[in-house]
């Protein structure tokens, strides 16, 4: 399978990637890891007329540790994502999402940005990242903005990105004290791509209750959903196991998902709830430890 | 005019089995092709075509990666190893002994792209459990269903490389 023909261009810069972009416009599409964009193009879902490579711009992988986030840059791959000493120090949550995305070659090659600029439903990381509360740099010709997390997913595969505006961190604030993220997933066991999954932090009080949490699900709609219901039960609860299945089981409250030849709405809402539990006792359990 | 000529040919330079390579490149070719076609490497396969199986795996600056899924031209300027460039002149890599020790193949179709992700594994994990094993096979299918001989093959030669020669 071939995509149609393109043209390409590598990108030097992100100037010089966003002078592209005005340049061919429509025509244009960004090129990060191509491990969406490469599938959908030899299918022919997609046919752009010109990449323009990120991938040769310096400056945009990695992992650090600045006021109180950390700030992973938008080219970098899952595998380093998951394998990041600061991201299982202080985001363990977002080391487990990122180590079950694919497969080992696609972690080696697919990226933080790519993955949630592309904002696939059955996508893992806008589900931990929606959990983490982090937000989302983007340059455009006319400067630099900051995208919150709940404002960013707006339907399937899209976001709130404008067409001129490149994707070039994700910020993910470090958990105060005593915080536990985690991530769980069902994946589909053909494609590995999420069925359902759920996306948790938890602070707990020194007293054992719930201080804060952010819940999170994935499979159920067109991008991540906050599970404000089960926020709301865990809310100032000692976190019992009880508590949690509880809590747990509102984490599909009205939600609207569509049955497919995998599972049906039904059977979603049910494991939803199941790896919302999941995912709230791994960091319950976490935020013990710390 | 074609549409196929309207886009320039991109230059690129890429280290293949550590040899360089200068060729001009249609953009669309994928670097399963151009290892296969242009430098008539063949022992990388080409499965499923739709980044599953596998099968066309190689290393690219020492990661494995899905050959099928990557452009020739996003390679430029990378080092890339292939099945051809495992063994060193008659030795063969300890993985390539391993799978011939252990029968780690049946019809030999999936096997370069089971061999190098298993260098992969084994490069960055000396001491890798049967579950790791399994979790870094997660990307590879064998369609004889040999899976438990290629664990085992795997087995074989992460004790082989732990050894000093």
């Amino acid at each position: 399978m071939f995509p149609a023909s393109f043209g390409y261009v590598a990108a030097r810069s992100v100037a010089e990637a966003l002078e592209l972009m005005a340049k061919h416009g429509d025509d244009g599409k960004l090129l990060a890891g191509g491990h969406s964009l490469i599938p959908a193009m030899k299918l022919r879902l997609q046919s752009p007329r010109m990449l323009i490579d990120l991938g040769t711009v310096p400056g945009l992988r990695g992992v650090k540790e600045e006021a109180g986030q950390l700030v992973i840059g938008a080219l970098t791959i899952h595998a380093d994502v998951a394998a990041s000493e600061l991201v299982r120090k202080h985001l363990p949550g977002l080391s487990d999402a990122a180590s079950v995305i694919g497969d080992l070659q696609v972690r080696n090659r697919g990226t933080i940005g790519g993955s949630v600029a592309h904002a696939d439903p059955a996508a893992d990381l806008p589900v931990i990242l929606t959990a983490l509360n982090a937000s989302f740099v983007a340059q455009s010709p006319s400067g630099s903005r900051t995208l919150a997390v709940d404002d960013f997913f707006t339907d399937f595969y899209t976001t709130a990105l404008n067409a001129d505006e490149i994707l070039t961190e994700i910020r993910v604030p470090i958990p105060p004290a005593a915080t536990g993220t985690a991530y769980a997933k069902l994946p589909h066991p053909a494609s590995g791509y999420v069925v359902v999954s759920a996306g948790a932090l938890i602070t707990r009080q020194a007293s054992g209750s719930c201080a804060a949490s952010r819940i999170a699900v994935g499979g159920l709609g067109s991008g991540p959903l906050r599970a404000v219901a089960t926020e709301l039960e865990l809310q100032g609860k000692p976190l019992t196991p009880q508590i949690i299945a509880a809590a747990a089981a509102k984490a599909a409250e009205e939600t609207d998902p569509v049955d497919d030849t995998y599972a049906n709405a039904d059977y979603k809402r049910h494991v939803a709830a199941v790896y919302a539990r999941k995912a709230i006792e791994a960091a319950v359990e976490r935020a013990s430890r710390v | 005019m074609t549409a196929e000529a309207q886009y320039a040919a991109v230059p690129i330079t890429v280290t293949v089995n550590g040899v360089k390579h200068e060729a001009a490149v249609e953009p669309r070719t994928l670097l399963v092709y151009f290892l296969r076609e242009h430098l008539n490497l063949t022992g990388t396969h080409v499965g499923c075509d739709t980044s599953q199986c596998g099968a066309c795996t190689v290393h690219l600056n020492g990661r494995a990666v899905k050959s099928c899924t990557v452009l020739a031209v996003q390679a430029n300027g990378a080092e890339v190893k292939t099945i051809e460039g495992l063994a060193e002149g008659d030795a063969f890599h300890p993985v390539q002994e391993g799978f011939r020790e252990k029968h780690g193949l049946q019809c030999g179709y999936c096997t370069p792209g089971m061999i190098m992700t298993a260098v992969h594994l084994l490069e960055t994990n000396s001491h890798p459990s049967e579950d790791d094993i399994k979790h870094a096979l997660e990307g590879n299918i064998c369609r004889c269903t040999g899976y438990i001989n290629i664990v085992e093959s795997i087995k074989w030669a992460a004790e082989k490389m732990r050894k000093p020669a």
